[in-house]
């Protein structure tokens, strides 16, 4: 039991979770406390001592249903001339029942069902999920992962190809509809459903479909595993963690799960930028507090009070690059934008391609995110010329706009990757504002190695900043946060 | 390997499925996971971190596991500036300065004063400490952990993994149970690794429509399955929606509550509108809700 624990926290410490040796030792005893042919308690008392944050949760999931998959001869992919042969036979049999698609599922893996036509498993399929006789899914999924999924021993994919196959064997699109007409129908022949009702409806169908999903996601890992063993398959199917994906390369998912990680992050980082600094040296005496405090002694001003200046309400300034070269990072960046305008008020935002704009009004009215990127993106002013970043052009706009209003009350930040396209870098301006404000923090979406080579030039501009930071994923983002005091 | 210090005593539970069933009979809709991982906490003598969005029953939780096992509830609220003084013990320095007063006269060597005013007459327990002194069984909720300071969470740490508290005057106080501890989070921030190395962790998301549908049943009296069905229906595809809030368990029985009042069988979009401020608490959620899912133009 041991070996096989150490395996699965090998498996998950590959996959980049962090895991303690106090928490294997945890682990190892949280399994001796439950039953362990109960599979679901099992995984809980795993992912109780093992996983311990949601973002990775989704890791730990697919990771343990790899390492603890059922094993046994029967999951295994039969080669593929042995399944033609098969369905031949199969279809021979049955030939009075029409199609010959049945193929015989091996011993014990196909169950009763395996006698079908395709028809009639689709049937089958449309009256589980009509029913919501989700028992019944388990079995179908396997049958329809059998005939359809096509799978070859020995392939090196993951199962994605292998679901999507089976998937659209399963023609979900139409199954939706027609349990869709099904609900329809059920609800009455003369009114209908109302909008609602429709909607709820769907969800509810979507629900099971997605059920459905599941147990054929399963399936085809079960046999995966069968085939290629789950430690090969566990390298394949890995993901990266969330806070390691790359901003310039996220694809739509994952920029969703990134907006979700980031709230407690842009709610942090506008703390820190924010942070008011009490001065050490103390005002006047303060004549009132002194007399109250005077009070506990009888009346003798043993305790002397002193007022202390109010602390400055600090500003912070973001100046951000929206052009076509960063332009992954660039919404990214909006998002990052909105969520500090949300969680702090005195905050302005600018974004630039060659020319710049202030934007702060935009994301202080805009309800969502959505229609805030929407506006930035049709109303903010920043071509000036022909559109392609001109950092330097877009500085000296700036700082003769709204130079004035940075003091040193004021953090900027500035989000870019500094390249020019070989124009004149003026850098003069952030001399000026790195002097002017309390700090002048750079963050850039390329790698380090990056920095410098063609046009870019962050080099000149990286001696005026109290910072210049590589951010491309959460990680860094959170370090940077880390660092700021 | 903390284990070792800490005091045998028997098991609260005696399986899982009877976690589950208390639970119920407390009131507590838990599903698989929750149970499992209260079980372990019993058993392990560890502390769970239970963490998720608000208003899933995070805080709910200990309650119900508090009534379940019969013991004492002792909850520390946290908030940014918990200190010390509030959250394990202070020293009453009123009442010390008394003692000192009241005996000025006397001939009493400082050793004996000084022996006399750090003892437990003049101890003001805080709910960690108190948690560890006390005899009877006790359940300890230490409620949104992560809104303290990352410094302050160094306060529990000596609490959750040995189960005693040192006080420099006094020596260390060890339990002489071990209290089932409860840690809520919101996830505002990340909470630090060392931590997280002592706890189970939990996740509690929003319910299924399954179990939110039960959790309607059994906190709202009088109510059809019919109407509990719709209302869990109408929650889950409102939590389909892109909103700044989603509804909590709390707003859905709620709103539950609100419809049994006015006599609602069936929800109809136009008395779903007029009531959707209690799921919603924001204008544009409530104005998108209205468009996406009940289909009227407001």
């Amino acid at each position: 039991m041991l070996d096989v624990l150490s395996g699965f926290v090998g498996e998950l410490r590959a996959a980049g979770l962090p895991i303690s040796l106090t928490e294997t030792v945890d682990a190892a005893e949280a399994v001796r406390q439950v039953p362990i042919e109960d599979r679901r308690a099992f995984k809980a008392a795993l992912g109780a001592t093992l996983c311990k944050s949601v973002a990775h949760w989704r890791i730990f999931d697919t990771t343990f249903e790899v390492y603890f998959a059922s094993r046994g001869d029967h999951w295994a992919i039969p080669p593929r001339d042995a399944q033609i042969d098969e369905e031949g036979r199969a279809g021979a049999g049955q030939g009075d029942a029409g199609v010959g698609q049945g193929a015989q599922g091996p011993a014990g893996g196909g169950g009763s069902l395996s006698g079908l036509t395709r028809e009639e498993l689709a049937e089958l399929l449309f009256a589980a999920l009509a029913g919501a006789n989700l028992g019944a899914l388990a079995a179908i999924a396997r049958q329809a992962v059998l005939r359809f999924a096509g799978m070859e021993p020995g392939r090196p994919v993951g199962g994605t190809y292998y679901l999507y196959r089976t998937m659209r064997a399963l023609d979900v699109d139409g199954l939706m509809e027609r349990l869709m007409d099904h609900a329809r129908d059920a609800a009455g022949p003369e009114g209908g459903l109302t909008a609602l009702e429709e909607r709820l409806a769907r969800d509810e169908m979507e629900t099971r479909i997605a059920r459905l999903k599941e147990e054929v996601e399963a399936e085809i890992r079960r046999r995966l595993v069968a085939d290629r063993g789950a430690r090969a398959l566990a390298r394949s199917i890995q993901t990266p963690l969330p806070e390691e994906i790359d901003f310039m390369h996220a694809s739509r998912d994952e920029l969703m799960a990134l907006r979700r990680a980031i709230h407690p992050l842009t709610r942090r980082l506008a703390a820190r930028l924010a942070r008011r600094r009490r001065h050490g040296h103390r005002g006047n005496l303060d004549f009132r507090d002194t007399i109250r405090h005077s009070l506990s002694y009888g009346g003798v001003p043993v305790d002397p009070r002193f007022k202390y200046p109010r602390p400055a309400k600090p500003e912070i300034f973001v100046i951000a690059d929206i052009s076509g070269s960063v332009a992954a990072f660039a919404r990214f960046t909006l998002h990052l934008v909105y969520a500090i305008s949300a969680q702090f008020s005195r905050v302005r935002s600018f974004v630039f391609v060659d020319g710049i704009d202030e934007v702060t009004e935009m994301f202080e009215r805009a309800d969502d995110i959505g229609e805030a990127i929407r506006r930035v993106n049709t109303e903010a002013d920043v071509i000036w010329l022909d559109g392609h970043s001109d950092y330097g052009h877009a500085f000296e706009a700036f700082y003769e706009r709204w130079g004035e209003e940075v003091t040193s009350r004021s953090s900027v930040l500035v989000l870019g990757d500094a390249r020019n396209n070989y124009h004149a870098s003026q850098a003069w301006v952030l001399k000026e504002i790195g002097q002017k404000a309390r700090h002048l923090h750079w963050l850039n979406p390329e790698p380090r190695a990056y920095w410098g080579t063609g046009d870019s030039i962050l080099g000149q501009y990286a001696p005026f900043c109290d910072g210049v930071h590589e951010c491309r994923n959460l990680r860094q983002l959170e370090r940077f946060v880390e660092e700021l005091t | 390997m903390a284990a070792a210090s800490v005091p045998e005593q028997q098991p609260r539970f005696a399986s899982i499925p009877a976690v589950l069933d208390g639970l119920a009979r407390a009131g507590y809709q838990a599903d698989e996971a929750i149970a499992s991982v209260v079980y372990l906490a019993d058993r392990l003598g560890k502390p769970v971190l239970v963490e998720g969005p608000a208003g899933t029953g995070k805080t709910e939780l200990g309650k119900s596991v508090a009534a379940m096992t019969g013991s004492r509830l002792i909850r520390l609220q946290c908030y940014e500036g918990l200190d010390e003084s509030k959250a394990l013990y202070e020293w009453h320095y009123r009442k010390q300065l008394l003692s000192i007063q009241a005996r000025r006269g006397d001939t009493v060597a400082w050793d004996d004063v000084e022996n006399d005013i750090f003892g437990e007459e003049f101890l003001l327990t805080r709910p960690l400490l108190e948690a560890i002194r006390a005899t009877e069984p006790v359940v300890l909720l230490v409620d949104e952990v992560d809104r303290v300071e990352l410094e302050t969470e160094a306060l529990l740490l000596e609490v959750l993994s040995e189960y005693q508290v040192s006080i420099p005057e006094l020596g260390t106080v060890r339990a002489t149970q071990v209290p089932l501890v409860f840690l809520t989070s919101n996830n505002t921030r990340e909470l630090s690794e060392a931590l997280k190395r002592r706890c189970l962790y939990l996740h509690i998301d929003y319910p299924t429509m399954e179990r939110e549908r039960s959790i309607v049943l059994a906190k709202v009296p009088g109510i059809s399955e019919h109407l509990a069905d719709e209302v869990a229906r109408i929650t889950r595809s409102l939590r389909g929606l892109e909103l700044k809030k989603h509804p909590s368990i709390s707003e859905t029985i709620d709103w539950a509550r609100t419809l049994v009042l006015l006599g609602v069988e069936t929800v109809t979009p136009e008395r779903a509108a007029e009531t959707l401020h209690i799921l919603l608490k924001y204008r544009s959620d409530i104005d998108r809700a209205t468009k996406d899912l009940l289909d009227i133009r407001a």
